[in-house]
């Protein structure tokens, strides 16, 4: 085939792609996407609506949990579920995903845990918008938190780690009420994105109770083994929770400084289309 | 209970509360207003309700208030600056009858821009309502809304793109490959517009500093915006940084406005102080909206109003301040405002038609998140006929993914499909740029160059250390 035939026509710029992961220079056809660019994103988004979709595999879950050999508190996990019956109800409906079932709320009778000496922190597992990030992320995440946990001099004591079924973040705090913890650590799959479809998110509310809006809560995003790693989300965390801890508070008024980015107003601006 | 319209069908008579009831009801179904719980209850209530809407006088609408018009400053702007001579020529109609006339040849792109003034928000959703989707694309493409600033933006035959070069930390190479991947197909004639991903009044500077320095350098005729809260452009003006555009969401309602942070005084402060600045060299139009169905109760703030009527009270907002551009950020906000496809599509209609017949540059992020029940085709068909009805603008970002916001919207690609099967043109001035520069090898057929353009070799060559030049 002559050069003038052949029905994709490159990108020289694709090299550029060594320093982003957008999807730049991807050739073209005709002016359309080359096919085996167009099957790469209908591959990434069928993977995207898989974690969206496929139920978290609670089973599974609690047997990785168990096989992990972690210090689990006693009772855990709790088995829970809120009020969106199913997936297309949890989709629509926010507050239903926000609020226990009945049936969870008698779960957690008897469960509360009471420690004069020492903080309550409850951690919630929430499979959320992406069951993969769950199911992938969870059991590690956890691991590395109970392990720095245990090292922090802190004196924490952990009430039963739960599991919910179709929730969204705030029913961590119903759930922090009724355990009777002053911190609620939930564990969420993150709405995932065509390159990042099993993000984990953790969200953290000193003094939960339900009715609190997002205001009250700090956030750690895109956990995973591609994006922010299970140790500097575990310090991360620790630091909000001592932070909180200290100032009785959670939410905007805790600022996350180890995240805080310094920009400097003339520096480093150069970049290579202008130099 | 009282009940202000009823509508008897056979031996049944229906009732409806209030105005908002009546429209929220004569609403197409969509999981926005069904979670605000004011949907209505069946299918037939729901056309009885149009029936009912349809008898009602146009005039009625400057009677009743869905706000209070006391307690809401955005009620305040659409009734104090409704223009009652521009009305007159429909001021007689019935929102049925307005529909008639609309598609009718009485409707010509010249009357229809001597009524804008004389229609309020209200009126113009009122009329969607009725309106099938071929309606919506038909009359808004009589609609004529020109604006400029480096480029003339809206003429007829013209689409335009916003290039949306985001990314997750910032980064200035990683924006910077975006926007030349994104030139180099031909995209950002209506906007070169970053999303920072760290929301403060540095990184606006810094992020403006960078488009700035681009546009001057290859002299393209365009203009940059970073999307931050407007106070923090303010500030960054104030700061003496390159600011073209001012960005900011806008709702319907004072409350909605009030959560994001901002009031109708400090768009006006915004605008005066980007207008000081004489920046722009074909026109004057400063400012750069962000809308979408749903913010209103996202935000509480929704005063039983559906979610479609609240959208185009934001347009009301939008207009007072002559804006560049105003774009309906569709399918961003999830699927328990527009569930799927099908009302994401319907959604996009409605919004560019009421956007257009009030008179704004309206343009549509045509977009899905991964949680939503839509894809590539869904999206393919609302470019299609987006395209069709005379859309302003679209979004263009490498490969449909936003890697920073997570969702994806339309690509540099989907842009060229769309010229090449509706034959819209890039704005004028920017075109001429695009075969100087020597971008488009055959500017009728919008075919990208096979070579890398002259211009841009040394740049990849000093970044990539050469080979990447040819």
């Amino acid at each position: 085939m002559s050069e003038q035939n052949i029905p994709v026509t490159d990108n020289a710029w694709r090299v550029l792609r060594q320093f982003t992961d957008a999807r730049i220079g991807l050739g073209r056809a005709g002016i359309s996407l080359p096919t085996h660019e167009l099957l790469r994103f209908q591959l990434a988004h069928a993977q995207a609506r898989d974690a969206v979709h496929f139920p978290l595999d609670v089973k599974r879950l609690v047997g990785d949990l168990q096989e992990s050999a972690l210090a689990l508190p006693a009772e855990s996990p709790v088995l829970l579920r809120s009020q969106a019956d199913d997936r297309q109800t949890y989709l629509q409906r926010p507050d239903l995903g926000r609020a226990l079932s009945r049936e969870s709320v008698r779960r957690l009778a008897g469960l509360q845990v009471s420690d004069q000496a020492r903080t309550v922190v409850a951690i919630v597992i929430v499979d959320g918008l992406s069951s993969s990030a769950v199911q992938n992320n969870a059991v590690p995440m956890v691991r590395q938190f109970l392990q720095d946990l245990e090292q922090d001099c802190g004196g924490w004591r952990l009430a039963p780690l739960s599991i919910v079924e179709q929730g969204r973040v705030a029913v961590g705090d119903e759930i922090g009420q009724r355990l009777g913890a002053s911190v609620v650590v939930v564990m969420i799959g993150e709405r995932p994105g065509l390159s990042s479809p099993d993000s984990l998110g953790i969200y953290l509310t000193w003094g939960p109770e339900s009715g609190l809006n997002d205001a009250r809560r700090n956030c750690i995003s895109n956990i995973r083994p591609a994006g922010l790693a299970f140790e500097q989300a575990s310090q991360r965390l620790l630091y909000l929770m001592r932070g909180a801890r200290r100032l009785k508070i959670s939410g905007v008024s805790l600022k996350d400084r180890t995240e805080e980015v310094v920009i400097e107003k003339t520096a480093n601006n150069r970049n290579f289309l202008t130099d | 209970m009282d009940y202000k319209y009823s509508f008897t069908l056979g031996a049944r008579t229906w009732q409806f509360r209030s105005l908002a009831d009546l429209l929220a009801k004569a609403t197409t179904a969509r999981s926005g207003d069904r979670l605000a719980g004011i949907m209505a209850q069946s299918a037939e209530e729901r056309v009885v309700a149009q029936m009912r809407l349809a008898e009602m006088p146009l005039r009625e609408f400057l009677c009743e208030a869905l706000v209070p018009y006391e307690k809401d400053e955005v009620t305040r702007l659409i009734l104090d600056s409704h223009d009652a001579e521009a009305f007159a020529p429909v001021a007689h109609l019935t929102v049925g009858d307005f529909r008639n006339w609309l598609l009718s040849d009485d409707a010509t792109s010249a009357t229809l821009e001597l009524l804008r003034s004389g229609l309020t928000p209200e009126m113009v959703a009122a009329v969607s309502k009725l309106m099938r989707n071929q309606d919506l694309i038909l009359v808004a493409r009589k609609c004529r809304v020109t604006t400029a600033f480096r480029n003339t933006i809206g003429l007829p035959g013209h689409l335009s793109t916003r290039l949306q070069p985001n990314h997750p930390t910032d980064d200035i190479t990683g924006i910077a490959a975006s926007i030349l991947d994104g030139l180099l197909y031909g995209n950002g004639d209506a906007v070169i517009g970053i999303n920072p991903a760290t929301d403060n009044v540095s990184q606006a500077i810094r992020l403006m500093t960078l488009l700035d320095d681009v546009i001057q350098k290859y002299n393209i005729p365009t203009q940059s915006c970073v999307l931050t809260h407007v106070t923090n452009t303010l500030e960054a003006i104030e700061q003496g940084a390159p600011t073209d555009l001012v960005f900011q969401s806008v709702g319907g309602t004072e409350a909605t406005n009030s959560s994001f942070g901002f009031n109708l005084a400090t768009l006006r402060e915004a605008q005066d102080a980007a207008l000081s600045l004489k920046r722009g060299t074909v026109g004057n139009n400063v400012m750069y909206f962000e809308t979408g169905q749903g913010s209103a109760l996202s935000a509480n703030a929704h005063h039983g109003i559906d979610q479609q009527t609240c959208e185009a009270r934001a347009y009301a907002v939008a207009r007072h301040f002559d804006p560049l551009l105003v774009n309906t950020v569709v399918g961003f906000i999830g699927p328990e405002y527009l569930f799927d496809g099908k009302e994401i599509i319907r959604a996009g209609l409605e919004d560019h038609f009421c956007g257009k017949l009030l008179g704004l540059p309206m343009g549509c992020d045509i977009c899905y998140t991964n949680h939503a029940e839509a894809d590539q085709n869904d999206m393919d068909n609302l470019l299609t006929l987006l395209g069709v009805a005379g859309c302003t603008f679209i979004m263009g970002i490498p490969g449909s993914d936003d890697i920073m916001l997570n969702y994806q919207t339309t690509s540099f690609h989907d842009a060229l499909y769309a010229r090449r099967v509706l034959d819209l043109r890039p704005a004028p001035e920017f075109e001429d740029w695009l075969i100087q520069m020597q971008i488009f090898e055959n500017a009728n057929s919008y075919t990208p160059s096979r070579k890398l353009p002259d211009l841009f070799k040394g740049s990849l060559k000093r970044l990539t250390g050469g080979g990447a030049g040819q």
